[in-house]
């Protein structure tokens, strides 16, 4: 793959007027969404066709640095309200921009009931483990024993396997990928957005001010070297006893296949329902 | 364009079933819903005609994405509904103040039932009317409209649509069990008998840039659609003129809000809408709303054979409030009698518009059963 330079990306697709962004130093937020970026212009989508769609929190923040249509919901309803502009108007595709606390768990549930219908959606979930914009509480996400500023002294609870939930609730397309994993993050990408259905890829990301400083991460080098350690290939995954995959994190691809999108699944409802109705042969 | 009802006809339906079929008229090609006691034949009636009518209608995972499914097709370009119960008119409100700060048209039926929390499903009252003008928190303003037979739940949910396209902004659709599931006969026009109002679209890409403005002075910006090439960018921050977020601006965050509370206030004469019976040499006024005003009705008729020279007002629009219209009317009564299914919500608005003028009395009634004219007259006979 050929690689832009990242100003040429930058200039072709943000709001100058909206720079610089809110991000943090060390934040892998900008990252994941240069690859966005990267495959929508790899793919030569029309941007005019392109809506996202975020909730709130940090990486909810995006659909406002890029210029696009964008709608920037409430906490976890972004799924919800892509729904309703997904159904109103098909031709839109839409890329949902958001964090592990809003899609697990305050949004856990549109999120479920999102991949279960296949909404034709493009999701780009960023991990950190961490409430980074309301200052480094707990995820549903976060690993037992990691800290955050509502459990000082290590998380209690089991966390959600994000990816392993999309795959169960039938997602079409699942990837996951630490953003320093560059070229399998647009490759995944670029493969979400071809593809009809809801398509997940999750990146782990380096949140260093709320969450690396209270796990003795402070820099973003630090977050990314432990992103190496705690990361396994799920080629390797599958060859390794579940005792050694404790406390890992698999990456890859999780999921590809075609079952139809909620939009070809309406369609063919309303032709159905015409022709039980006898409106249609 | 064929329908999957009879049109330019009366017919003997629900009010539930008026408020489907009205919508359909009025253009709404979107519903998003869960079900709810007794909101739920509105969603079976768009159920059957959406996808007839090239529509959808679908069913959320809850109220939450309900309402927010609504504002997605709204942006999308849909004229949308939903409707729901007290309970789950409650978990709307999130989104509700969303609708309002983001400026989305849309209609929002809540069907009233007993409350508090899931209460009295089945039966009738009349205790949203304060979650329904200032449930969301924040300081907002949207449309309240309050049916009060089921050609009215028609008309009025019409009229909502269209108040809610020509103001961008919410329209809640107060109705109630009574209403929700009584039969009556209702005259279902023809298309080309009703007025239909569709938003506002932005005349050139000059115009779009500014979703959030008051470019035609009349304080409803022009709405830039999704997928038009305008890249708007639509928050419930607190945003500029152009839709930008301006969270730390006081000025910005005044100069909007007021705004979208300032576009309704100064089209109340439009919007506000109230009808009178026996009012002009009344010393008696008996005001009230929704199902509660046709026992009114007929309480006036009782009391003015008894000789009590008392009149009605019937409150169709509740929100925007005419405080002045009612301490106008304050000033030449003795006494306004309030009767309402629950323990006093409107008196609240009526004692505050009423300003001292005239003593103010409240005939509260909870538990599901309407008033009776009876009842009614003999409070005010005392």
């Amino acid at each position: 793959m050929y690689l832009k330079s990242a100003y040429e990306i930058r200039d072709k697709y943000l709001r100058k007027d909206m720079l610089p962004t809110i991000f943090c130093p060390g934040c892998g937020i900008g990252s994941a969404l240069q690859y966005t970026l990267r495959a929508i212009d790899d793919l030569k989508l029309n941007p005019d066709e392109i809506v996202w769609v975020s909730g709130i929190g940090c990486s909810s923040r995006v659909p406002g640095f890029v210029n696009f249509d964008g709608l920037h919901t409430t906490h976890g309803r972004a799924l919800a309200f892509a729904t309703g502009i997904k159904l109103a108007n098909p031709d839109l595709k839409i890329i949902a921009f958001m964090g592990d606390g809003d899609a697990a768990a305050i949004g856990g549930n549109h999120f479920i009931h999102a991949i279960r219908r296949n909404l034709d959606v493009t999701v780009i979930l960023i991990n950190n483990f961490t409430y980074g914009m309301t200052g480094g509480q707990v995820a549903p996400t976060a690993l037992k024993g990691l800290r955050g500023t509502t459990a000082p002294y290590g998380q209690f609870e089991n966390p959600f396997d994000i990816a392993d939930l999309a795959v169960s609730a039938g997602a079409n397309y699942v990837a996951r990928w630490s953003v320093f994993n560059y070229l399998q993050g647009i490759n995944s990408i670029k493969k979400a957005l071809q593809k009809e259905g809801f398509t997940l890829v999750e990146f782990l990301s380096p949140c260093p001010i709320s969450f690396g400083r209270r796990n003795r991460m402070k820099t973003a080098p630090e977050l990314l070297r432990w992103y190496q350690k705690i990361t396994v290939p799920l080629a390797k995954a599958k060859k390794m006893p579940p005792e050694e995959l404790e406390g890992k994190i698999v990456i890859g691809e999780f999921a590809d296949r075609d079952r139809p999108g909620l939009v070809r699944e309406y369609e063919a409802y309303k032709k159905r329902a015409k022709k039980m109705m006898g409106w249609e042969e | 364009m064929r329908y999957p009802f009879p049109v330019g006809r009366s017919d003997f339906i629900q009010g539930d079933e008026a408020i489907a079929r009205a919508a359909i008229l009025a253009g709404c090609r979107f519903y998003a819903g869960y079900p709810i006691t007794p909101a739920s034949e509105i969603f079976e009636a768009m159920a059957l005609y959406m996808p007839l009518v090239d529509g959808v209608s679908i069913q959320m995972e809850d109220e939450l994405a309900s309402m927010a499914a609504i504002i997605g097709a709204s942006w999308a370009g849909a004229k949308a509904m939903t409707a729901t119960s007290g309970p789950g008119f409650s978990l709307m409100m999130e989104n509700l103040g969303y609708a309002i700060m983001t400026e989305t048209p849309l209609v929002l039926v809540d069907v009233q039932r007993g409350g508090p929390s899931t209460g009295q499903p089945t039966l009738a009252a009349q205790g949203d009317i304060m979650q329904a003008i200032w449930g969301t928190h924040g300081d907002h303003s949207l449309i309240v409209l309050s049916p009060s037979t089921v050609q009215e739940a028609f008309d009025f949910t019409i009229r909502a649509f269209n108040l809610a396209e020509k103001y961008r902004t919410p329209v809640v659709l107060l109705t109630d069990a009574e209403i929700a599931h009584m039969r009556e006969r209702v005259y279902v026009p023809q298309p080309g008998e009703i007025e239909i109002i569709d938003r506002k679209l932005p005349a050139s890409e000059e115009e779009a840039k500014f979703p959030f403005g008051d470019i035609h002075g009349d304080g409803v910006p022009p709405m830039p659609i999704f997928g038009k090439g305008y890249r708007t960018y639509v928050t419930g921050l607190t945003h500029d003129e152009r839709g930008r977020p301006r969270t730390v601006d006081a000025e910005v965050h005044e100069k909007l809000v007021r705004r979208i509370i300032e576009k309704l206030e100064r089209n109340g004469k439009d919007i506000i809408s109230y009808e009178t019976f026996e009012l002009d040499d009344a010393e008696i006024a008996i005001i009230s709303t929704g199902i509660v005003s046709r026992s009114a009705v007929r309480a006036v008729k009782i009391l003015r054979e008894r000789g009590v020279r008392a009149g009605m007002l019937k409150l169709n629009t509740i929100w925007p409030f005419d405080f002045e219209m009612i301490e106008e009317l304050a000033e030449r009564v003795r006494k306004i009698y309030v009767p309402e299914m629950n323990l006093g919500q409107l008196y609240h608005l009526v004692k505050e518009g009423a300003n001292g003028k005239a003593e103010v009395e409240l005939i509260a009634k909870i538990g599901g059963e309407v008033h009776t004219p009876m009842e009614i007259a003999e409070r005010v006979v005392g």
